[in-house]
């Protein structure tokens, strides 16, 4: 008998159907993962089987747990919750109450279990189980780290002993590397604990880390299921083989222009930030990046990678103008400037692509608005011919231009990255800086935006600089790459170089944190 | 539109102040009698069909009374937000775009109006230019100024983090076209919700302001001055206080319900439905 059966489930928000018929079980200490993008209803899946469906949903089809069906009243859902499934949430800072010390937070899990043993012996056992030390109990939870933050959701999850632990995204609002070490350490406890995992994720290679078994689900409905490695090597169904291929990048143009003379050199720049007290009194400020010097190749693609907080969207703030520097210049095409001081006519030379499809629009305004405002910076051209610019600039990244009425909340994240990008070029710039341009993104239109950005290299011979801590992507795209760590540059190379012989402890780091390719024979 | 109707409470709030608006607007045309009409002999009559709301201890009938001074109410009320947004917004959206001294600067400012009550103002302006229902307008308009400041800024400093800001300053946009182009827009919701609550408010100001008699004079009428001149004869002739004041009660509550319904249907974080649980 399975340990979690789930047939026929359907959930329904009114008549639009979001989960549709979906069935699947999952063993005794099997470890079973969910694929799908934003909107396939992954978690309304996983919400239905801990029975915390939001207001409003309703739900046919059957849940068992060891063969008998989930109860009705909320109160025995609750407390089979609490024995049984353990749950760790994506973001980790909003699951912890920010006003109870962590020992607290996992001392309460525990006694909300009924057969609770002492908790003076279990906590310290909890958190040394998910690789916390005894000091970090006495924490807040602001005082941790986003990872450590993570382990404590998991040291709460295993408080009652479950047999279930399901992971909604557990990784994907931390860093590689950190992503790494909590995907080991799931994959530790459950094997130690025997414990069934459900993982709910929209990143392949995390799923096919972790899990021996998998589902993929496309718009509410179970595309495929089968063991893992056999899934990835060879999907059987047309949307599991686009998924496949498109976590592999493989994006490069046959033809490039070659590249040319250094377009831009930045000369030691250094950002200090003033940071609390008061006026005369202040704090040492923090230095977010420390003597930083580089220069780029016209048409080259310079990539900057480095792990959250280093200091890279910073010195991208600098280079397009946003922020200004507390010492060092930059050198653009002959001209020097310190960051917000870049002279207007410069302007139309950089440009930036956001990471957030989302926040990138001003919701309120019209995409034709929204797309020729960088135009401001040519007054010189007649409204015709700004007209022409936007519609040439939208037909670039394959859109057409009767969607230029449109307002933004109309389109869809991958094709808003789109219109980001078309605002990017509509000023014919030399320099276009590119902060995570797909991370925000599906995996399935994640090749795509990288397929485009390649071909309007090739096309109008741009010069990219990419930040991002994606090193698939980076691999893919770029032609030097830089490590960035606390603020300076700790490596460059050719991205070859850097893959097969990392020298510095960080770039050592980053290259043990990648996930395996999914679909490849086991070497 | 079909949204916004379907919040019943805005439905209900909004019927009620557009009736006593109509009410009061009709007064400036036309009302049963005119309100500077004294006439002794028919003082103090009781409601009948010929005065529905009775007569005052000069004779006055009171629902003309009741009309012009409903539109009183919502004259300086309405001119006092539009002093607010007008000035208020403005400094708020400043706040917000230039940051640095600026933003100090008009915190400071606001924190310094907020200091001194509506009242004391108003009692400010009067010495210095005598009683009527301008310096009340004047007093309420110099109270509202600080509230939109800080709700504006409050607004416009959620809307400035967000990268569509960004990438208006890279397209050259300066502070004055950030906030106007980017920054208004997002934030009128807010401050359209926050106008109807200060419209409420300015209602019962006024009426403090008459009733203290800093306020609208005679022979102009408002609901506070008719509260006063009918509190003398309170004991002997409650009817007279309980017509303006209920009036007063009707129209604030109409308006606060207006608001709140306002504030549910535009404001986002506040909107029902469960789009965002599907990723």
């Amino acid at each position: 008998m399975s340990l979690l059966e789930v047939s026929g489930l359907s959930i329904r928000f009114g008549a639009t159907e979001a989960v549709s018929n979906v069935s699947f079980s999952l063993e005794r200490g099997e470890r079973f993962g969910i694929i799908g993008e934003s909107g396939s209803g992954k978690t309304l899946t996983a919400l239905a089987v801990t029975g915390l469906l939001p207001e409003g949903a309703a739900m046919t089809g059957s849940i068992s747990l060891d063969g008998a069906s989930l109860p009705a009243s909320e109160r025995a859902m609750a407390r089979l919750r609490g024995k049984r499934v353990g749950m760790v949430f994506q973001e980790p800072m909003t699951a912890l109450n920010p006003l109870m010390r962590v020992n607290d937070q996992i001392e309460e899990s525990i006694r909300l279990n009924e057969m609770h043993g002492a908790t003076q012996i279990e906590v310290p056992y909890l958190l040394k189980e998910v690789g916390l030390e005894l000091r970090h109990g006495d924490r807040f939870p602001h005082q941790l780290s986003g990872g450590q933050r993570q382990r404590v959701m998991i040291a709460m999850a295993l408080a009652s002993r479950p047999d279930i632990l399901i992971a909604d995204e557990p990784t994907s609002a931390l860093d590689l590397i950190t992503q790494r070490k909590v995907l080991d350490l799931i994959a530790d406890i459950c094997t130690r604990r025997q414990m069934a995992l459900l993982f709910i994720s929209h990143d392949l290679k995390a799923v096919a880390a972790l899990c021996n078994r998998v589902a993929v689900m496309h718009r509410g409905r179970l595309v495929e299921t089968g063991r893992a490695a056999a899934t990835f090597s060879a999907p059987q169904q047309p949307y599991t083989q686009r998924l496949v291929a498109a976590s592999r990048f493989d994006v490069r143009p046959p033809s490039r222009p070659a590249i040319g003379d250094t377009l831009l050199e930045v000369n030691g720049i250094t950002r200090d930030y003033r940071q609390g007290g008061m006026l005369f009194w202040a704090d040492k400020p923090l230095r977010a990046v420390n003597a930083v010097g580089f220069s780029i190749a016209s048409a080259e693609c310079l990539a900057l990678v480095g792990p959250s907080g280093c200091g890279k969207t910073t010195l991208a703030k600098i280079i397009v103008g946003l922020d200004k520097a507390t010492t060092g210049d930059v050198r653009l095409a002959g001209t020097t400037y310190h960051g917000s001081d870049l002279p207007q006519p410069l302007r139309r030379d950089v440009s930036l692509v956001f990471q957030d499809p989302f926040g990138s629009f001003n919701p309120r305004r019209t995409i034709a608005d929204s797309v020729g405002e960088p135009l401001r910076l040519e007054p010189e051209l007649s409204r015709e011919a700004r007209q022409a610019r936007v519609v040439e600039a939208v037909e670039a990244v394959g859109l057409n231009a009767g969607m230029l009425a449109r307002y933004p909340h109309e389109f869809s994240g991958g094709q808003r990255q789109r219109l980001a990008i078309a605002r990017a070029l509509v000023t014919r710039p030399k320099l276009v800086v590119l902060d995570e341009p797909v991370s925000a993104l599906d995996v399935s239109v994640r090749g795509e935006v990288l397929a485009l950005l390649a071909r309007l290299q090739a096309d109008f011979g741009l010069t990219y600089l990419i930040i991002s801590h994606d090193l698939d992507m980076v691999r893919a795209m770029a032609d030097r790459v830089l490590v960035m760590d606390a603020g300076r540059i700790v490596e460059e190379g050719k991205p070859a170089q850097i893959f097969a012989e990392p020298q510095h402890r960080l770039t050592r780091d980053l290259m043990a944190a990648r996930l395996p390719d999914v679909g490849m024979a086991p070497a | 539109m079909k949204r916004l109707l379907s919040h019943p409470s805005l439905v209900i709030g909004l019927a009620a102040t557009l009736v006593f608006l109509a009410l009061g607007l009709l007064s400036l045309a036309w009302t049963p009698y005119p309100i500077e009409q004294i006439d002794i002999p028919r003082r103090y009559l009781a409601p009948s069909a010929a005065h529905w709301l009775g007569t005052d201890n000069l004779g006055r009938d009171m629902l003309s009374l009741v009309m012009a001074g409903t539109w009183t109410s919502f004259l300086v009320a309405a001119v006092a937000v539009a002093i607010g947004v007008g000035v208020g917004v403005p400094l708020g959206l400043a706040a917000a775009a230039w940051g640095g001294a600026v933003e100090w600067l008009v915190l400071r400012l606001t924190d310094f109006v907020f200091a001194f009550p509506a009242v004391i103002v108003a009692i400010l302006i009067t010495t210095l230019l005598g009683p009527s229902a301008v310096n009340a307008i004047i007093a309420i308009g110099i109270f509202n100024i600080p509230v939109f400041a800080r709700v504006a800024r409050g607004g416009a400093l959620s809307i400035a983090t967000l990268d569509f800001v960004a990438a208006g300053r890279l397209a050259g946009l300066g502070n004055v076209l950030i906030a106007w182009r980017h920054l208004l827009p997002n934030i009128m919701s807010l401050i359209i919700v926050q106008g109807t609550i200060q419209m409420s408010l300015g209602i019962l100001a006024e009426a403090g302001l008459s009733y203290i008699g800093l306020g609208t004079q005679p022979p102009e009428t408002s609901l506070g001055l008719m509260l006063r001149e009918a509190q003398q004869v309170f004991l002997i002739h409650p009817w007279l206080t309980l017509v303006p004041g209920l009036s007063i009660v009707l129209i604030v509550i109409a308006l606060n319900i207006a608001g709140d319904g306002l504030r549910d249907a535009i404001d986002p974080r506040l909107r029902q439905g469960n789009s965002n649980v599907l990723a």
